[in-house]
């Protein structure tokens, strides 16, 4: 397992895309997979950049690892208590007026998965999804 | 990223090129904010634009609404990676597209 660990800000979003992506090249994954990955990797980092830490700033670590099939990652930060699963999904149905832009974010994420866990462990948040190639 | 406009009469083009993410949707939005007075007809021009997330989505909507109010907007040559994601949010179904 490798781990990046940085400070959660939307100004790091180019590393840890390149974290995860640089791998998902080496292992000759389709274009299509490593889109939807870096689409993934943005929509858990800038949550954890908006509102982790507000109004101050803390470190996130992600954690990759792979098997022949799939990498699993993990984002790890000390931020406030949030599990984003249970926000509940945006209404793709609703006219535009009626549109809250809340919420599409984890959506994506969900949409572009394998699967998806959260859990609170020692004051910190953990959010690991795996994606099969 | 980078946006190229053209205004023609009260129809702006807007060209994206590159990738519209959370680091410059602000940006975005910002120079729509202060180009779209008088604009009857927006259309944005996704031929290079290969990546969209959340935050772009978000400067779309916040385009889609004020020009619901002002005139018209539209989407043309759209890419399949962006067409993706506008489709699974639903926001195929909310905006004019065209290819």
């Amino acid at each position: 397992m490798e781990k990046l660990t940085i400070e959660a800000t939307v100004e790091n979003l180019a590393t840890v895309t390149e974290f995860i992506t640089s791998s998902l090249e080496e292992k000759n994954c389709s274009m299509k997979t490593i889109m939807q990955m870096e689409l993934v990797i943005e929509e858990i980092f800038v949550n954890v950049a908006s509102y982790a830490y507000r109004p101050n700033v803390g470190n996130v670590t992600i954690c990759k690892e792979f098997d022949n099939q799939s990498i699993t990652i993990s984002f790890i930060d000390s931020g406030v208590d949030y599990n984003p699963l249970e926000h509940e999904d945006p209404d793709t149905n609703a006219e535009i007026e009626d549109r809250d832009i809340g919420g599409l974010g984890i959506f994506l994420v969900k949409k572009n998965v394998d699967e998806i866990s959260y859990e609170r462990k020692d004051g910190q948040n953990i959010l690991t999804i795996k994606k099969n190639f | 990223m980078e946006i190229k406009k053209e205004l023609n009469g009260t129809t702006l083009t807007v060209q994206i090129i590159g990738r519209l993410d959370a680091s410059n949707a602000q940006e975005l939005t910002n120079e729509l904010n202060a180009s779209l007075d008088g604009v009857k007809d927006l259309i944005f021009d996704f031929a290079n634009l290969k990546y969209i997330a959340s935050a772009g989505l978000r400067a779309l909507l916040m385009a889609q609404k004020r020009m619901n109010k002002q005139g018209s907007m539209k989407l043309c040559h759209v890419d399949e990676t962006v067409m993706e994601v506008l489709e699974m949010t639903g926001f195929a179904d909310l905006m004019t597209i065209e290819n």
